[in-house]
């Protein structure tokens, strides 16, 4: 008898996977291709005490907002057109919030050195900076004769990463279309195990979508469970599929100078489940409908 | 008759000049039309993205547009940007940062309280570390005021600059590259002494004791100093079709002409 090779979970299974103080990558870049439904999972959770790692949008500021985070560790906090996250800068200018502040390129680099198994990955970034001032970085000196003095970036092992794409597999063959995949593919290869959330999951990609296999952007033994999840970039931006939902991170916005705080946004928005919140999104068509962003 | 804007648009197309054959990247819409209008006319050899993952020849036109419209003829997206055109020096960007110090120091992380409670947190160094220590860079700033250009140091270094408190012993500095800033005063680079700012141009109408008197610190004025270029009618002609929605006017308070009526010029 073959063996089941099945790597299909629900959100529910997804939430029981992961624990209080994990190390949490995750993927995308600002406002654009978050795997927000599982972000949204996690602030319905009783997860806590979380460090999260990220090329942060809204769910910087949504996580920590809920009080979810224990550490940030990001190369930036925005959400493009909106510079300034709001709830991330809210939390931060009246609550605090532990953080380590990189560079993007030195972000990369911990996740590289973690997916290499090494502790640490020399650079000449940060040098001349206060992002020594704060972090705890420790320099390196060249053992050859140049004996340049580096900054020895160390690794950013993740307990979890967690992606959204277009397409997934039941074995873990994923799929990431449109224009750019960010750093996707090293928080998956620098993680313990990385979730993938999916517009669409089939059974086979070979059989489904062959005709695209240069959009896989990380091989499956990276990909530990798979999510289906429709429009689980929402508000987020997923090219080609749709845009960002320029409103709805405006609401988003607006609320965190309003009465009532995260709680309050949460109840309303994010709500008990996917099917409420899509729905209060405007549906799937309206949804589908979002225009891509101009840059 | 040229705007201020557009006075500003050529000044950022010429700190492009002569960068070689690297990524020109103008983050807002002046450093962005004088990345465009620099590759349209002296630096062909600029390349361009069309702001998110692809390499473009014609530089695309700012502002709202057909999403399909920009013509392909390469790809740098974020995930290629480090190994291709920053830690390579392959890059010259204008970026317009919230403080700029005497040593060249930028910051654009967070503003006053503290690191642990800032006053106002900002978006982060971003790549500002990197991209200092790596390739050129200049900047832009549409109100030149003692809030930008501060005394002392900038509340978070987040740009390398010219400081030698900063320089770590043993550290590899020879990338850092600070050629102009461009200001709705003046262009300023950093040829004074020891990389002192100092002015070269002055906006038509402007003087020296009015740029003095916006800058938190001390300037150095060049011996050659000129009346900073207005645009003619062609780099006009050029800067209008980049910018179809007129996004330009928006970037200056009042957007004001290059030279004021009735300056005897």
């Amino acid at each position: 008898m073959t063996p089941v090779f099945d790597k299909r979970i629900d959100l529910d299974q997804f939430i029981a996977s992961l624990r209080d103080g994990m190390t949490i990558g995750v993927g995308g870049w600002g406002p654009r291709r978050k795997p927000m439904a599982l972000v949204r999972a996690i602030l319905r959770s009783s997860l806590k005490d979380l460090t999260i790692v990220c090329y942060g949008g809204p769910e910087a500021g949504m996580l920590c907002a809920a009080g979810k985070v224990k550490k940030l560790i990001f190369g930036f906090v925005s959400l493009d057109a909106i510079p300034l996250e709001p709830w991330f800068r809210k939390v931060r200018e009246t609550v605090g919030q532990d953080i380590l502040e990189l560079d993007e390129g030195m972000l990369q680099w911990g996740l590289k050195a973690a997916a290499m198994g090494l502790p640490f990955l020399p650079t000449r970034v940060g040098l001349g900076t206060d992002v020594t001032t704060y972090g705890d970085f420790r320099m390196v000196t060249s053992p050859y004769d140049d004996g340049e003095v580096l900054l020895a970036m160390p690794a950013i092992p993740l307990d979890a990463a967690l992606l959204h794409v277009h397409r997934a597999d039941a074995r873990g063959n994923i799929q990431a279309l449109g224009p750019d995949t960010y750093y996707d593919e090293w928080f998956a290869r620098a993680a313990k195990r990385t979730f993938v959330s999916a517009e669409e999951v089939v059974e086979r990609m070979d059989l489904a979508y062959p005709d695209d296999a240069r959009a896989n952007i990380v091989e499956r033994c990276f990909v530990h469970a798979v999510i289906e999840a429709p429009y689980g970039a929402h508000p987020t931006s997923l090219p080609p599929s749709y845009g960002w939902d320029m409103a709805a991170l405006k609401a988003y916005a607006a609320a965190a100078g309003a009465e009532g705080g995260w709680p309050a946004y949460q109840q309303a928005v994010i709500g008990a489940d996917e099917a409420n919140y899509l729905a209060g999104a405007g549906g799937a068509e309206a949804v589908a409908a979002l225009p891509l962003p101009i840059f | 008759m040229a705007t201020l804007a557009e006075l500003c648009i050529l000044a950022c197309a010429e700190a492009f000049r002569g960068s070689g054959e690297v990524i020109a990247t103008g983050i807002g819409p002046v450093p962005r039309l004088g990345a465009g209008l620099a590759k349209s006319t002296h630096s062909p050899e600029l390349m361009m993205t069309d702001g998110e993952a692809f390499l473009v020849e014609d530089p695309v036109p700012i502002g709202p547009r057909g999403y399909d419209d920009r013509k392909a003829a390469g790809y740098l997206p974020f995930s290629r940007f480090f190994d291709a055109a920053v830690w390579t020096g392959r890059r010259h960007a204008i970026v317009t940062p919230t403080q700029i110090d005497r040593f060249g120091q930028t910051n654009l992380s967070y503003l006053g309280g503290s690191h642990d409670k800032p006053k106002v947190q900002m978006l982060g160094v971003r790549g500002f570390p990197g991209n200092s220590i790596y390739h050129i860079n200049s900047m832009f700033i549409p109100a030149h005021s003692q809030r930008v250009f501060v005394p002392g140091e900038v509340d978070m270094v987040s740009s390398v600059g010219y400081n030698p408190e900063r320089r770590v012993k043993g550290g590899n500095f020879s990338g850092v590259d600070l050629r102009r800033i461009i200001t709705n005063l003046c262009v300023m680079d950093f040829g004074g002494t020891n990389n002192a700012i100092r002015i070269i141009s002055l906006h038509p109408g402007v003087t020296v004791g009015m740029v003095q008197e916006a800058t938190g610190f001390a300037l150095e004025v060049a011996d050659d100093l000129t009346e900073t270029a207005i645009p003619d009618a062609a780099q006009l002609a050029i800067i209008a079709r980049l910018d179809p929605h007129n996004i330009r006017a928006s970037v200056i308070k009042g957007n004001p002409p290059a030279r004021a009526e009735g300056d005897g010029q």
